[in-house]
């Protein structure tokens, strides 16, 4: 564009070079405007600086789980502003299932760009749900070493989910666990274990019979 | 077909190597470092006695039995593949192994640039590459 208009005139090629450099400043575009996409090397690369880094910084594993969670973290309170003014009209969910189904689709979809896998509630547990993804994006290039067969990388998502349930109310320990099934060898379960006080307001919630 | 891959790093030490056909001889591991040295070696000298100034090195050697092609990426990684002489499309291929390599090495937060490869993910895709074209040749 700049270019043919400069064939034109030198004038109207200074003006639009003028407002390529003075582009919204990402601050002031509007929030609910569409989902931006971002290339999938762009991110692959940014992460696994961000392993690295921190890889640098910890005392093994499970401290760079944590890590890790903590960057998630980071993302998911932001994100659950986002998504939730975006998609949901600023509504928040009040109850343990609708939540769930909120992180495992809205916020799965917005995030991904896809849904998760299952949502399962554990069998042993009333408090535990899992949420698993098949071949989740922010592991989908890394192979970890057999020293570190116990890391998943998805304790970032982890950190998202933690996140976004402990804002909106519903405190939660999360943590991901490789779960590889047959032709899905990066396969990540979530277990998410809900806080004593989210159990009992939910029955206290339940419409009394 | 496809008999082999081998990547050699800047400095000519093998990251990493891998034979897709039984029917090749063995050699020793120390074979193979000394093969990949004397690679990296040869690339520099052809690059020199080019009569043509500014060639790049060797790219490709042809024999009865087999065909040797070699890639240097912009940094200085080489990528040989050992094909059967009438494989085709060779350059497709190669490609194809750069761009496994790309997602799945030098997108893999425990990979260090000095050190032989070791990524389940790059070995099971790159095989599951070279199963498709040597399935087809056969």
């Amino acid at each position: 564009m700049a270019g043919r208009l400069s064939m034109v005139n030198t004038a109207s090629f200074e003006n639009s070079r003028y407002a390529l450099a003075k582009k919204i400043p990402i601050l002031d575009r509007t929030l609910s405007k569409g989902h931006a996409e971002v290339g999938i090397s762009a991110f692959a690369f940014l992460f696994s600086e961000m392993l690295q880094y921190s890889q640098k910084r910890v005392n093994g594993i499970q401290d760079l789980e944590r890590k890790l969670a903590d960057f998630g973290y980071r993302v998911g309170i932001r994100a659950l502003e986002l998504i939730t003014w975006r998609d949901k009209g600023g509504k928040r969910e009040t109850r343990v299932l609708n939540v769930l189904y909120f992180v495992h689709s809205v916020m799965w979809k917005s995030l991904f760009g896809k849904q998760a896998d299952s949502l399962e509630k554990s069998t042993d547990n009333e408090d535990e749900y899992m949420i698993s993804d098949n071949d989740p994006v922010v592991t989908r290039y890394i192979s970890v070493p057999r020293e570190y067969s116990s890391l998943n990388c998805g304790a970032f998502i982890a950190g998202i989910v933690e996140a976004v349930l402990d804002g909106s109310q519903f405190p939660a320990r999360v943590s991901a666990h490789s779960n590889p099934m047959e032709g899905y060898p990066g396969r990540t379960t979530l277990v998410i274990k809900f806080d004593k006080s989210v159990m009992e307001r939910e029955k206290d919630a339940e419409p009394k019979r | 077909m496809i008999f082999s891959i081998y990547i050699i790093n800047k400095a000519g030490g093998l990251v990493f190597n891998k034979d897709y056909s039984g029917s090749l001889e063995r050699l020793s591991n120390n074979e193979y470092l000394v093969l990949a040295g004397t690679l990296h070696g040869i690339h520099a000298i052809t690059a020199r006695i080019s009569p043509v100034p500014g060639s790049s090195g060797l790219e490709l050697l042809e024999t009865d039995t087999f065909k040797l092609h070699c890639f240097q990426t912009l940094t200085g990684t080489k990528f040989i593949l050992i094909t059967d002489p009438n494989q085709t499309s060779s350059d497709t291929i190669m490609r194809r192994i750069y761009e496994i390599y790309s997602d799945f090495v030098m997108k893999n937060p425990f990979t260090n640039p000095d050190m032989p490869i070791r990524a389940e993910l790059f070995e099971a895709n790159l095989l599951r590459f070279v199963r498709l074209i040597n399935g087809a040749a056969g």
